[in-house]
């Protein structure tokens, strides 16, 4: 797009105009609503709320969880992804429909859905708790819930990638003489890469504002699991307006910080 | 000439919607911002007080209901919501309508009866049947190995009753020793395995999962359970001491004000204290303050000492900021 010649595409203004507009109206307003409330704090306000202890270790919980739910869900939604596109098989498109569902589903139902089935008494719960495993009402439980609604992201920005990739080249690897691990080290993951980094970053970015699913299953024991939406919520019980978007003025500068990482990681990867 | 037919035309037009919008105001509106347990109860009670006012006035009155966590609708009556009364459960989230919007005034729960609480309820426990816990009191539930449900006072307006009910039986059986009282609560938490974030949340867990030995609730919702239930999962055990929760109730000025509607909201709130609400409000579980009708429904309600937030913690401001503030009581247990 350089400036001296004009673009090819015409409507090049009152696209970008109404591309600025339109941002500005849905995302950057009620964004900076959360800098002008948090502003009626003073420092040592701000730096009270956003440091205390529950607070703190609601953090460790929420970015920890998020993170390993983003990671789990980078490993396996790549492997559902590469089944869906590689394999044809009998009811491949009722399991690609499948993939959707975390989407569709209110998240409320999706907690109470999981709770059920990974409380004691529960499907699931039943067979594990006699062996001393606990999932619900654990940081495991938020886990579980974080990996749920996190999937569909990794395997929907995966699946396009993978399809469009040629087997010719895998082919090309494999007569050249590339053993198999070699072909996906080196031809298929470079290839998809920044795609997977994408889902894992909006898998991630998802979880840390989930609260829905994850408040039923995590039992919201205060220091032990306690998400940090659900201290939010509570800044709003006591009418603590400020303080409650002091809270979430950490969750998205953290959140805008590791997505900016991201992208930087992945024009990295792209132009390597 | 088409000019002035064009603008007769208008004038037509505007004529019928003015006179459109004065038929139309005949039919009042009322909305009623409740909180989640009274739907039922206001269902049966609008009917009734439309039939009321009818006969009164002779107007039509529709009623409308919205209903959610009692925090909640409060601060979406701050934020705008045309409620013309709020129905919730605890004084602090009118207090809040009052100090952080100037909705009423600070002395609102003078203008009516009884605190403003034209029908009560208390906490009491739902256990499995057969109660295999022996639970008779707020002491068994501190026991070690008991698992207590009831959901966390910082997010659910319901739960902070339960939580002063137990602080309140503490401080009695103490000599009003607040270290020893808090020492209580704490280990009454210790035993809670789950702190949902609201009451319905609580039932679910207790009635649905099977998790817990007690459901700590409110009495009319345990009684309704039990209702449901017909006595085939679950007992109700009253404790010996509890607290008396006012749910309390209020017109809002400012928004009656703009809506004209100060007569007709003021009365739908007079009328819950009439005989015929009060029976209402007894069918449904809730204790009714009318002596008269509260004699007639003694049955229903198990016996138990009661004491209220004003005897014991000076009012809900201060026990809301003693207790439930940032860094109070209750998150003084679980950080030590």
């Amino acid at each position: 797009m350089s400036s001296g010649k004009s673009n090819v595409l015409p409507g090049f203004r009152l696209a970008l105009g109404f591309t600025l507009l339109y941002l500005s109206l849905i995302v950057l307003i009620p964004l900076s609503a959360i800098f002008v409330k948090t502003a009626t704090l003073t420092w040592a306000q701000f730096w009270g709320t956003i440091t205390s202890a529950r607070v703190l270790a609601s953090y460790r919980l929420s970015f920890g969880m998020s993170a390993l739910a983003a990671l789990i869900n980078g490993v396996f939604g790549l492997l559902v992804a590469w089944v869906l596109v590689r394999y044809r098989f009998p009811g491949r498109k009722i399991a690609d429909a499948f993939v959707d569902l975390p989407f569709a589903l209110p998240t409320a139902v999706a907690g109470i859905a999981l709770t059920a089935i990974y409380s004691k008494h529960g499907w699931v719960g039943s067979l594990l708790e006699p062996h001393g495993i606990k999932l619900a009402f654990t940081h495991w439980g938020v886990l579980i819930a974080l990996v749920f609604i996190g999937l569909p992201f990794v395997v929907r920005t995966v699946q396009p990638v993978l399809e469009d990739l040629d087997r010719d080249v895998e082919e090309a690897a494999a007569s050249l003489g590339a053993s198999r691990w070699q072909t996906i080290t080196r031809i298929v993951l470079p290839a998809i890469g920044p795609a997977l980094l994408t889902g894992i970053a909006l898998s991630f970015a998802r979880a840390i504002g989930e609260y829905g699913s994850v408040i039923f299953i995590s039992g919201n024991t205060p220091l032990k699991t306690e998400i940090t939406p659900l201290l939010i919520v509570m800044k709003l019980e006591e009418y603590d307006y400020a303080a409650a978007t002091a809270i979430a003025l950490v969750l998205l500068v953290a959140s805008f910080a590791l997505l900016f990482l991201i992208n930087v990681l992945q024009a990295w990867s792209a132009r390597r | 000439m088409k000019i002035q037919k064009a603008i007769k035309y208008v004038g037509v037009g505007l004529l019928a919607t003015l006179a459109g919008s004065t038929a139309g105001a005949k039919t009042l509106t009322l909305l009623n911002a409740s909180y989640d347990p009274t739907r039922e109860l206001y269902q049966e009670y609008n009917a009734a007080f439309a039939k009321h006012w009818k006969a009164q006035t002779g107007e039509e009155v529709a009623i409308r209901q919205s209903h959610g966590g009692s925090g909640k609708q409060a601060r979406a009556v701050i934020d705008g919501l045309e409620a013309d009364v709020v129905t919730l459960a605890l004084a602090y989230d009118i207090d809040a309508l009052s100090a952080k919007a100037k909705l009423l005034p600070a002395d609102w729960q003078q203008r009516l009866p009884d605190n403003s609480a034209p029908f009560t309820s208390t906490i009491v426990f739902l256990v499995r049947k057969g109660n295999p816990k022996a639970v008779k009191d707020w002491d068994d539930l501190v026991k070690p190995g008991l698992a207590v449900i009831t959901p966390n006072p910082k997010t659910s307006g319901g739960a902070r009753w339960n939580y002063l009910a137990a602080w309140a039986y503490a401080l009695k059986h103490n000599g009003n020793d607040e270290a020893k009282a808090k020492d209580f609560v704490a280990r009454l938490y210790k035993n809670v395995p789950v702190l949902d974030s609201g009451a319905r949340g609580s039932t679910t867990t207790f009635v649905q999962r099977g998790i817990g030995d007690v459901l700590l609730a409110w009495e009319n919702e345990a009684l309704l359970a039990l209702k449901e239930d017909g006595g085939q999962e679950f007992v109700l055990v009253a404790p010996s001491l509890s607290i008396l929760a006012e749910p309390p109730v209020a017109v809002v000025d400012k928004v009656v004000e703009r809506r004209g509607t100060q007569a007709v909201a003021g009365e739908y709130l007079k009328y819950l204290y009439s005989d015929e609400a009060q029976a209402i409000a007894a069918k449904h579980f809730y204790r009714p303050r009318n002596a008269a009708v509260a004699a007639k429904f003694s049955a229903q309600f198990p016996k138990l000492a009661l004491v209220t937030i004003d005897e014991v913690f000076g009012g809900w401001k201060k026990a809301q900021e003693a207790h439930f503030s940032d860094g109070g009581v209750f998150d003084q247990i679980f950080v030590k």
